[in-house]
Order: C-alpha cells, then sequence, then structure tokens
C-alpha cells in the first residue's frame, strides 16, 4: 500500500513538472485562443453560434474538422473579404453569402486559432505570419 | 380547542386555504394606446375601453398566396421583423423563434409570423428558400412581403416596432429585434427581445398564459 501511494505521488510530482514546463508556443497559442473567443463572441456567435452549430442549411456550422483542416489556409481570406461560393460542410452544401469583416492581421491570427482549436479540433497554433501568407494567395 | 396543537394546526390549515384562494391567476398586460367609448345601456351609460389592435392586412407570403388577418384568426402569433441577408440580429432572433416553433409545433392556436423589410430583394421565392433552409417550412409560420409602406407602417404603428432604411448602415437596414406576440383579438400582449435568451424563454412561458385565457 505504501509503496502505492509513492509510486502515486511520484508520477503526479512528474506530471505537474511537465505541464508547468509548457513551451513559449503553447502559452501564446493559449493567449492568442482567449482573444480569439473574445473576438468570435463580439464578430461570429450571432450566426456561427456558441457552439459553432450554424442555423439549418442557411449558416455552416464550424464543427466538421476536415473541412477545418483542409481549408485552414483559406479561413483568413474567408473572414477577411466574405464568401460568396459554396461550400460543402458536413456534406450539406451552403450557398448564402458571408460578409466581409475587416480584421487586423493579429485578431485573425486569434480567432483562426480559437476556430480551430474549440469546438472539438485541435490544429494548433496559426501565426500573424501566416495570415499574411494565407491572405496573399486568396482568390 | 384545548389541545395547543390542534389549535396551531387549524391555523396552519386556515392560512394555507386562505393564501391559496387569494392567489390571483397571472394575466399578461394588454399594450399600446387605449381609448374609450360610452356606450348606451338601459340605465344610462357606460365606458367601454378600446384597445389598439393590429388591422387589417394583405401580403404574399413564402408562397406567393396573398394573405389575410383570416390566416390568424382565432389564433395568437408571435410576429417579428427581420430580411434575408441580414447577419447582425437575424440569425439570432430566428435561431431562438425557432425553437419556440419547434416546442408550439403541435399546438393549433400558435402561429408565427415573419416580416421582410427588404422590399428589393427579398421576394417570396426568396423567403420560401429561406424559410426551407432554416428548416421551418410549414404553413404555420408565415413569412411575408409587402410595399415598403404598408410593411414600416404597420411595423412602427401597430406592432410598435422600429424599423428604417439607412443607407449608412453597411447591409442598408436597421431594425428592432423584438418578438411581439398579439392574442385572439389582434392586441399587443407581449414584447420580446429575441436576441435575448432570457426574454426568449419568458415568451415561452407566457404563451401558455396567454392561451389559458380562451379555454374558459
Amino acid at each position: 500500500m505504501r509503496k502505492l501511494t509513492i509510486l502515486f505521488l511520484t508520477i503526479l510530482i512528474f506530471s505537474g513538472m511537465f505541464y508547468s514546463c509548457q513551451t513559449a508556443e503553447t502559452i501564446q497559442q493559449d493567449a492568442y485562443y482567449v482573444n480569439g473567443r473574445d473576438l468570435y463572441i463580439n464578430h461570429c456567435q450571432n450566426c456561427h453560434g456558441t457552439k459553432g452549430e450554424g442555423l439549418g442549411e442557411l449558416i455552416p456550422p464550424l464543427t466538421d474538422s476536415v473541412f477545418m483542416k483542409t481549408n485552414k489556409q483559406k479561413l483568413a481570406c474567408y473572414i477577411k473579404n466574405g464568401v460568396s461560393e459554396k461550400l460543402t460542410v458536413h456534406g450539406k452544401v451552403y450557398e448564402g453569402k458571408m460578409e466581409p469583416l475587416n480584421l487586423a492581421t493579429i485578431d485573425l491570427a486569434q480567432v483562426i486559432v480559437y476556430i480551430t482549436n474549440g469546438f472539438g479540433h485541435q490544429q494548433g497554433m496559426y501565426t500573424t505570419e501566416q495570415v499574411t501568407t494565407d491572405l496573399g494567395n486568396c482568390k | 380547542m384545548n389541545n395547543p396543537l390542534h389549535f396551531f394546526s387549524a391555523l396552519l390549515l386556515g392560512t394555507v386555504l386562505l393564501t391559496a384562494s387569494c392567489k390571483e391567476e397571472r394575466k399578461l398586460p394588454i399594450y399600446g394606446v387605449r381609448d374609450t367609448k360610452e356606450v348606451a345601456k338601459a340605465d344610462g351609460f357606460t365606458v367601454d375601453t378600446i384597445y389598439q389592435t393590429i388591422p387589417d392586412f394583405k401580403f404574399l407570403n413564402q408562397d406567393s398566396v396573398m394573405i389575410t388577418n383570416d390566416q390568424f384568426k382565432d389564433k395568437i402569433y408571435v410576429a417579428d421583423f427581420f430580411f434575408t441577408s441580414c447577419t447582425s440580429i437575424c440569425p439570432i432572433m430566428h435561431k431562438n423563434m425557432k425553437t419556440l416553433f419547434q416546442d408550439f409545433k403541435s399546438n393549433p392556436d400558435v402561429m408565427f409570423l415573419s416580416h421582410t423589410i427588404d422590399f428589393k430583394y427579398d421576394k417570396p421565392s426568396v423567403l420560401k428558400k429561406y424559410a426551407q433552409k432554416l428548416d421551418v417550412y410549414d404553413p404555420k409560420w408565415q413569412f411575408v412581403y409587402g410595399p415598403k409602406d404598408s410593411i414600416y407602417t404597420i411595423a412602427e404603428k401597430s406592432y410598435l416596432v422600429a424599423v428604417q432604411v439607412d443607407s449608412n448602415d453597411r447591409e442598408g437596414y436597421v431594425h428592432q429585434g423584438f418578438l411581439v406576440l398579439i392574442d385572439k383579438d389582434r392586441r399587443i400582449r407581449g414584447a420580446y427581445d429575441g436576441t435575448n435568451p432570457e426574454q426568449v424563454e419568458q415568451l415561452r412561458k407566457d404563451i401558455p398564459v396567454l392561451l389559458d385565457e380562451y379555454k374558459k
């Protein structure tokens, strides 16, 4: 019994050490995530919903992991320039328009970190440099 | 009453009965401008209150059918003003309204009426598509289109909801997100902010209260 307790405590201490030794990048990612959530609440939640569930066939949900992964490079363009092309999300076609939203580069990075790590996704960090690159490739 | 216990239990019972009988049923207020009218009676005059009511209307619905107040005869209904391309308050308003629609779907006495304020773009075909995509394409929820004058006048004068064309606004229109509850006598019985979940919950509780008035 005593051995078991010691083992348990050791594991606890090691895992504690592991978690406290977060890299600078994860800390930055967390900060982006938190700020991104505020941006999401202010600019996106009205249509896309608190859980990213969308609305009927009018507004696409943000919960399709495959879509979010394959279109990650386009997300900045979608948000900044709006969307008027048809999008297929969860196998359903959405043809409504999304209005352009003129956000600063840092805000785009933060809100994209939020929507690609919230709603059941785990895509990690997305930097302002990536935003600039992706915006340069907008159609 | 020799036993103090008996006395107290009798007192308790009396109090409970009294409070129960005094409890008044909750009734919704009647909104709008009031007027009075003198009515002749056998023994003199009596004064009647004239409440503000929704006037006759005629609009095209999502199926391009002209509908009038007859559609809402003997129904209570929830009315609102929106437009299909609106991305500010409308999605959340209709998301909330849809939950009400689903809750009262099986009740034949409850209906929904959404007026578009975008008289340029939201023709009946656009409204039909919108209703289908919102998954509420049902005679119970009417989406109506009408000329600017009649929609804007009925919004401001009758439903007491402010709407206007605003060229400075990105989307071209500004309006309030009220869900207005109308009774079977065409009177306004409540106005709830459709973007506020608490007020929508209040409306969900108030609809049965209003229906109860007509049960007797």
